[in-house]
């Protein structure tokens, strides 16, 4: 039996060994298949923006020539982003988009700090409730929303008002960034608030000066998700304005180059392509904050 | 500067979960006292009260004559230090230290007076710019109890300051603690599970056990003059031995046919005794090896079953019929063997009859 063990125990031992001996082909294998699938994803996200860019680079003839491989550029023009920054129009969806967008990260970050602060901190009859109320309201869609969301920005006389854009879209942002937050200040260990209370902070103090500075990485978290979505809001606009003076970057490009049947592809492309820099610009520059932030948030002592 | 004063505090918490039971204490200005004893006997829930952190459920707690039941923390003129230290980590330490004051609206030069007074007795001068993650464990202590310091509270309060520090800085920042005290003298209430910081650091013990106070005293009186079986076998290390015992004859009966002759001078005190059912206790420091001719002294023959030099001293461990665990402290000269029956001497001067339904010291 003894004998039958040790043979066991050996067959065990080199079982072990050659697992072992296999630990950089496996490595290997998991690198190889980690390169493959973020090449592929690679890939499938980054094709639409250069075939994007590949086109706003052309003339509406050499678009509409069917002939050739179409992500090749013969003749680079630049008319079709001339065109676009000449035309007043384009410029004030841009305005547009940019009042709208900072008013509700603006208004987000207000509400949403102050609400996860009380929801995370201030324990008060049915707090937990309305926290999880918070979340839920998240789940609801825009495209459910709408409809009755007319009717009440219709009673305000805002329709067709960047101010009824700038009302309703934190219905979209302040959930979310009210959650992101709670869970946030909610890592800040109980005894950072007690510290402060006793040094003599009162609770706005100790929001302003504890709170807010080191749940950082979490506010610029929350200040990004507020303004992409807030860019890039699509179905309330489409609801809610229909003179050009007062659409944001999102719809202005669909419903003001597109007329009727004509597609001035090279302009909606260009135009796309500068919508989407101010996102792009503030990911690269707050991305920075954010990292740094990540790695000096020692909250713990 | 003050003294606290603890009358009838209770803390209850939901479901009636009565966390502190109802203890008066007076702590006197300039006091160092610590509160001592097992998790969840109520020292912290009672130094919190003290701070404001928690509502007091019933009784008073005065600070310098003024019942603070009803001031909020910032009003209580108190500082506190917490076990996980509890710095802004997104400050400076001089930051740090100045944020009491700053929030108070002491004037710029004040406060610089005040950090640099407190850098200096800490030691820290050098870390003041520096950010509290860049700060080992140690001086992460240090600048939180610059931070009480530079208030000049009336009160200290420490949460188990000690209690994140690896064993060797521990001894190094109690008898820092300890100086700090005798610079500033300010009154201190300090929480504690390990009860040689209690011992070393106290002017006074306070031994709390299930949401009550055992016992209250000097280290040296709590050692020598335990009150209940709780304080005798939670003060001291190795702990007590309790041994199952009789009196009969001016004598204590042990398990196992051993006979210990009581001292003259204690038979008075134990005249009750006779008849009780009642525990031996013997610290394994007087049940040493054997010293004929000592007076007060009585033989005790046991069997070790695991012996540990320590160097300066050996222990032996035994057991005497149902008592397991005790222990017995042995010069480091004498060769004990396990399982080799050897004859110790108890040093009666320094034993102790309880009342085994009651667990009171007799």
């Amino acid at each position: 039996m003894s004998a039958a063990t040790a043979s066991k125990d050996v067959a065990k031992g080199s079982g072990i060994y050659s697992k072992a001996g296999s630990l950089s082909s496996e490595r290997r294998w998991a690198l190889w298949t980690a390169y493959a699938s973020l090449i592929l994803a690679t890939i499938i996200f980054l094709a639409p923006p250069v075939y994007m860019f590949i086109t706003s680079l052309k003339g509406s003839a050499e678009i509409a020539n069917m002939q050739g491989n179409p992500w090749l550029v013969r003749n680079p023009t630049a008319e079709n982003y001339t065109a676009l920054l000449g035309n007043t129009m384009f410029l004030r969806f841009f305005l547009n988009s940019f009042i709208i967008t900072g008013l509700v990260v603006l208004i987000t970050m207000v509400i949403s700090v102050l609400a996860a602060f009380a929801l995370a901190r201030m324990r008060f009859f049915g707090s937990q409730f309305l926290a999880t109320g918070v979340f839920l309201t998240y789940l609801v869609p825009d495209t459910l929303l709408f409809i009755p969301l007319y009717q009440i920005v219709g009673g305000l006389g805002l329709l067709n008002s960047i101010w009824g854009l700038v009302l309703v879209y934190p219905t979209l942002t302040v959930p979310f960034c009210t959650w992101i937050m709670i869970g946030y200040f909610a890592s800040i260990p109980k005894e950072l608030d007690e510290a402060a209370l006793i040094d003599g902070a009162n609770w706005m103090q100790m929001l302003t000066k504890i709170f807010i500075p080191v749940a950082m990485p979490g506010i610029i978290a929350a200040t990004i998700f507020a303004f992409t979505v807030s860019w890039a809001a699509f179905v309330y606009p489409t609801a809610f304005v229909t003179t050009p003076d007062q659409m944001p970057l999102t719809i202005g490009i669909v419903s003001q180059l597109v007329r009727a049947d004509t597609f001035a592809w090279g302009q909606i492309m260009a135009g796309a392509l500068l919508a989407a820099l101010p996102p792009v610009v503030i990911y690269a520059f707050l991305m920075d904050y954010y990292i740094a932030g990540l790695t000096a948030g020692a909250t713990k002592g | 500067m003050a003294q606290v004063s603890l009358r009838k505090i209770v803390k209850m918490y939901e479901g009636d979960v009565q966390a502190v039971k109802g203890i008066d204490l007076e702590i006197e200005d300039h006091e160092f006292v610590v509160l001592v004893g097992p998790s969840g006997c109520g020292k912290s829930t009672t130094l919190r009260m003290i701070a404001g952190l928690e509502e007091i459920s019933s009784g008073d707690i005065a600070i310098g004559g003024t019942v603070v039941n009803d001031i909020p923390p910032r009003d209580r003129d108190i500082a506190m230090v917490f076990q996980n230290y509890a710095l802004y980590p997104h400050m400076s330490v001089f930051d740090n230290m100045a944020f009491g004051l700053t929030l108070r609206k002491f004037p710029k030069a004040e406060i610089k007076r005040r950090v640099d007074e407190a850098a200096r007795i800490l030691d820290i001068t050098p870390l003041l710019d520096r950010k509290p993650k860049a700060l080992s464990g140690g001086q992460r202590q240090r600048v939180a109890m610059g931070r009480a310091i530079v208030r000049d509270p009336k009160v200290f309060l420490f949460d188990e300051p000690l209690s994140n520090l690896d064993a060797k800085l521990r001894v190094q920042m109690r008898t820092e603690i300890k100086k700090v005290h005798q610079t500033v003298r300010t009154t201190t209430v300090y929480v504690t599970h390990d009860q040689v910081e209690a011992m070393t650091l106290a002017d006074r013990v306070v031994v709390m056990n299930q949401g009550l106070i055992e016992q209250v005293g000097p280290p040296q009186e709590l050692y020598h003059h335990p009150a209940t079986r709780f304080v005798a076998g939670f003060i001291g290390s190795p702990a007590m031995n309790f041994l199952p015992a009789r009196v009969e004859n001016g004598a204590v009966h042990l398990p196992g046919g051993a006979v210990l002759p009581i001292p003259e001078a204690r038979r008075a005190r134990y005249a009750g005794a006779p008849g009780m059912d009642l525990l031996f206790g013997i610290r394994p420091e007087h049940l040493t090896d054997h010293r004929p001719g000592l007076p007060n002294r009585a033989d005790i023959t046991i069997t070790p079953e695991v012996i540990e030099p320590m160097g300066m001293e050996t222990l032996a461990h035994f057991h005497l019929g149902e008592a397991r665990d005790c222990c017995a402290r042995l010069e480091p000269t004498v060769l004990a063997e396990p399982n080799v029956p050897i004859v110790l001497s108890a040093d009666m001067n320094n034993m102790h009859l309880l009342d085994a339904k009651s667990g009171r010291v007799l």
